[in-house]
């Protein structure tokens, strides 16, 4: 069993060391026609840009990415740096007409864009020639790799049950080298796929027979995102059903989360597209899809027909009624950790990190000021987002409507919810962005603190203050100070993933929906002791 | 302002620290040797299985004694001067109280056998033991096999502990089965053969004669008493059980037999004085208790009565429904009210016994077999609510609506297969009744007694 999992391991490691490789394969040129036919396509008014991309990669050279990224962007600067003088020289001549004019003729969007979709057009060798055996050689490698190392799983933990043996004493879930170094993995594929998409020009090659299928088009480093996530989901969903396969809560929340990934997040939108309707997630509720009232998300729906009407009926639906009555009813789990994307993947790839959340009472307070004004955040780019959209002016009581976009989406969108969210698994834990930044989670933690049947109910007097259920708490709730106390646990931050009952040694924690009455209950002495002693304190 | 002094810092003591913080501003000085922080005696097994880190078994971060103003000082107390109310400590440090209150724990129990005190032999109760395990059975090279002595609930944590680290552990018990002091037949023998499918080589009606030393003082093997049979061993786990902590106390002039003895309102004979948690021995045993009681929980609420007397509300000691769990490897259990085994079973007492055709799931209800008065429950691999089965106690049901309602006593999560009808079904027959199990209800549930 243990070589079967090495040679799992191995397999793995190989599998990922080549998909790292082939990002530095491939060479990159144009022909003089697949530019014309590009800048046509783009609609480039300006002569400038067409000369410089063509002086810099219509060549019979055979450019590395890297060079050839470059160069793209070097034209790229060179035609804007052009207008941008020119629209200087008419602003100090005073030629607003002149300078006006001049604005058509700069390339918008960002410069490894440009890059990318070039390269996508530009791009030979083995990757775009074999992408099967590619596939093979990095995907399939790595999935067979995962699925040995965590099959044996089954017979090496031993008997069903909660089998954490060790935890604490390896280096890869004990913030040891080896999960840091699987930090710096992630933080770098993360800014590699939100910063740098042109670099990995060559893993979209792999994918682009399966988009092609799926919805007609070549793929993106979105579609590889979606492709891989999904991958990882169902890999690591194997290692929850074996690891807890004696709870049923458990099996049923991964199916769940697994399910909601694959159909709804990945097959529907690419699907969607190929019927040349708007891709749409219709589980990605607003403020979470925080670019839904985006001008370009609304321009897209309104000029849709129906359906896209549909969907602006339903995200507004899904926000305003769905959630909330869904989380009267249930707790924010059933969105949390049944059904969201980033709680899907912070349920099973990052299980194996979900000890390392902090438990401190300054992590609950930095937790409350952070999330909330990210909420905040969110609703003030939306509103200043519709005023500036249905008036037509460009900025709201001062704030520009399109600064506040890029920088939501830079700061919260990519680094917050990208990076740290999944990058800092190993170390911080797999739930930093649903504790610290979620917009939604915020959203949802108002109604289930305060408006919820939803509570983890504390067994009398029964808790040993053992710490099992605050150590593997992902939200960093202790858990704990509750229990001890005898007290239920009603934490707006609780997303219901199930845990703390499941480690606890002594029976003490059930995740329930019951009557609101006597849902939050402070006592000061637990069942067991003088039921006097009892009424006389806790009814004080 | 008065200064009380408590001496062990564990969870009898630190109730009470807590609740007179609550109910007074009186000074409160914890003493412990063992610790700085207070930890969960019961958690530290899970750090030498590495499911925990120490620091995750206290359960209150450093700033939390500042801000209530509980002082914590480490030292070892070496005598009592009653008569001057101060503790002397080993390193002649003094300290004056007010009112002091012992709540020293237990110590594990050695019974002189030949070569108890040799390196590598050791109980599983203070933090000293674990750090002690680590360096002697950090992993199976270095500790081969480990020998433990004694069935109780340490020692089958031991054997769990050795056991997640692939060391080979043979296991002795002087009883015909497992814990079958405390369990039904039923239920022990269930316990005996999970503790073989987790590969202990468990050794039934098998006593200790005496552990043998290697050249360096340390172990290097057991001799059985009933065989002569000689296991080497590189770790002996010492966990037959556990007796008061209390030697310093002998000589104070504070009445002592196997504990400190306490009245009802936990006060020793030395005005001032009192006595709390495992190392107390009640003069009288309380209902059905035992004079001494080594649980946390009641642990705990002797701390949280206590602390009403020393802030002026002096009431007994009057513990209400008994209850207690534990965790045997995989298998939890929990206990409420009285469940004897068949030793000790009292003339009056009945079982009503499911078990689960396959799983490692059992309960056994007891109830009186002339007024079918419920009397208690054992419940193995399925959670029952506390609050439910104290409730039932308390309003004196019958095993019949036990066993009717028992759904309503479920506390396993959501989507566990329930077992319920196939119980009933069993006490239909067994009793020619023909109970119909009622649907869980919130309404009964959380409707308060």
């Amino acid at each position: 069993m243990r070589i079967l999992k090495y040679l799992g391991l191995i397999l793995f490691i190989i599998g990922l060391s080549i998909f790292t490789a082939i990002t530095f394969t491939g060479s990159f040129n144009l022909s003089s026609s697949e530019l014309d036919s590009f800048v046509t396509h783009k609609g480039y008014k300006n002569k400038l840009i067409k000369d410089e991309l063509f002086k810099a990669v219509v060549t019979s050279e055979e450019l590395n990415i890297f060079e050839f990224s470059s160069r793209v962007r070097n034209a790229f600067k060179v035609s804007n740096d052009y207008y941008d003088d020119l629209i200087a020289g008419f602003e100090a001549d005073k030629n607003w007409i002149k300078k006006g004019e001049q604005y058509q003729y700069k390339i918008y969007g960002k410069p490894h864009t440009l890059s990318f979709e070039l390269a996508k057009i530009a791009g030979k060798g083995i990757s775009k020639e074999n992408p099967d055996l590619m596939w093979f050689l990095t995907f399939g490698l790595g999935i067979i790799g995962a699925i040995l190392f965590i099959l044996p799983n089954f017979f090496i933990l031993g008997k069903a049950g909660i089998k954490n043996n060790g935890i604490y004493l390896e280096s890869s879930t004990n913030r040891g080298f080896i999960a840091w170094l699987v930090l710096v993995y992630l933080v770098l594929f993360y800014l590699v796929l939100y910063f740098l998409p042109d670099y990995i020009v060559n893993w979209t090659f792999i994918l682009d027979p399966l988009s092609q299928t799926l919805n007609g088009g070549v793929a993106s480093q979105w579609f590889v995102y979606g492709f891989l996530y999904c991958v990882v989901m169902i890999v690591m969903a194997l290692r929850m059903f074996i690891k807890y396969r004696h709870n049923k809560y458990q099996i049923l929340r991964t199916l769940s989360v697994l399910f909601f990934q694959i159909v709804f997040a990945f097959l529907i939108p690419e699907i969607m597209t190929s019927l040349n309707m708007p891709g749409y997630d219709f589980k990605n509720a607003f403020p979470l899809d925080y670019d839904f009232f985006f001008d370009w998300n609304l321009d897209r729906l309104r000029t849709s027909g129906g359906i896209g009407i549909f969907i602006l009926i339903w995200g507004i639906v899904l926000t305003l009624i769905i959630v909330p009555v869904m989380v009267y009813f249930f707790g924010k789990r059933w969105y949390c950790s049944w059904v969201c994307g980033c709680g899907g993947l912070a349920e099973t790839l990052g299980d194996p990190y979900r000890q390392h959340s902090d438990k401190s009472l300054n992590s609950w307070k930095l937790e409350r000021w952070l999330i909330h004004f990210v909420l905040l955040f969110s609703l003030i780019m939306t509103l200043v987002t519709l005023y500036t959209y249905f008036t037509g002016t460009d900025s709201l009581l001062g704030i520009n409507s399109q600064w506040i976009k890029d920088t939501y989406s830079f700061l919260i969108g990519a680094w917050f919810a990208g990076v740290i969210g999944t990058g800092f698994y190993p170390i911080f834990g797999n739930r930093v962005w649903c504790r610290f930044g979620c917009p939604l989670a915020a959203y949802l933690g108002f109604v289930q603190r305060f408006k919820s049947r939803f509570r983890i109910t504390t067994n009398g007097g029964q808790c040993i203050s053992c710490g099992n259920c605050s150590t593997y708490c992902e939200q960093g709730i202790d858990v704990r100070a509750y229990a001890q106390k005898g007290e239920n646990i009603i934490r707006s931050s609780c997303v219901g993933c199930g845990i703390c009952s499941a480690v606890c040694p002594r029976g003490v924690l059930k995740l329930e929906n019951g009557p609101e009455a006597g849902r939050i209950n402070s006592k000061d002495i637990l069942l067991g002791n003088d039921i006097n002693l009892m009424e006389l304190i806790n009814n004080k | 302002m008065e200064h009380i002094v408590i001496i062990g810092n564990g969870i009898s003591g630190v109730t009470l620290a807590r609740h007179i913080r609550k109910n007074s501003d009186k000074q409160i000085t914890l003493v412990s040797a063992e610790s700085e922080y207070f930890f969960s005696r019961t958690a530290l097994m899970y750090v030498y299985m590495g499911h925990l880190k120490f620091e995750h078994t206290q359960p209150y971060e450093p700033w939390f004694w500042k801000k209530n103003r509980i002082q914590l000082k480490k030292g070892l107390v070496n005598t009592i001067d009653v008569n001057n109310k101060q503790l002397i400590f080993s390193n002649g440090e003094t300290i004056s109280y007010d009112k002091l209150v012992l709540a020293t724990g237990s110590k594990p129990n050695k019974f002189g056998w030949p070569g108890q005190d040799l390196k590598g032999v050791m109980g599983m109760y203070h933090k000293q033991d674990l750090e002690n395990l680590e360096k002697f059975a950090p992993n199976n090279k270095v500790c081969k096999r480990a020998v433990i002595v004694g069935g109780g609930l340490i020692g089958i944590e031991l054997a769990e502990m050795l056991h997640s680290r692939n060391i080979p552990v043979t296991f002795l018990v002087r009883e015909s089965s497992f814990w079958n002091g405390v369990l039904p037949d039923m239920e022990s023998e269930m316990i005996n053969s999970h503790i073989k499918e987790n590969h202990i080589d468990l050794r039934l009606n098998t006593n200790l004669k005496e552990i043998k030393s290697d050249e360096n003082g340390h172990v290097r093997s057991i001799i059985i008493e009933e065989t002569d049979e000689e296991i080497e061993c590189d770790v002996v786990g010492l966990t037959a059980g556990v007796s008061p902590n209390i030697d310093f106390v002998k000589n104070s002039g504070v009445e002592t037999n196997r504990g400190i003895l306490v009245n009802r309102f936990l006060e020793t004979n030395v005005k001032d004085i009192y006595a709390i948690g495992d190392c107390a021995e009640q003069k009288k045993a309380i209902q059905n208790r035992k004079p001494i009681e080594a649980v946390w929980y009641t642990g705990r609420m002797m701390g949280e009565t206590l602390a009403q007397t020393i802030c002026g509300n002096r009431i007994e000691y009057k513990p209400g429904h008994w209850f207690n769990s534990a965790k045997f490897f995989d298998i939890e259990y929990q206990t409420y009210g009285w469940v004897y085994p068949e030793k000790e079973s009292p003339s009056y007492e009945k079982y009503f016994q499911w078990k689960h055709h396959k799983e490692s799931k059992c309960i056994t209800l007891a109830y009186h077999k002339d007024t079918h008065l419920f009397l208690g429950i054992n419940t193995f691999g399925i959670r029952m609510r506390h609050e439910i089965f104290d409730r039932w106690l308390t309003e004196k049901k019958t095993i019949n609506y036990v066993i009717e309602y028992l759904a309503d006593a479920n506390f396993d999560p959501e989507f566990y297969s329930l077992y319920e009808k196939e119980i009933t079904a069993k006490f239909n027959q067994e009793n020619s009744t023909s109970i119909v199990s009622k649907k869980k209800s919130w309404k009964r549930i959380f409707t308060k007694a």
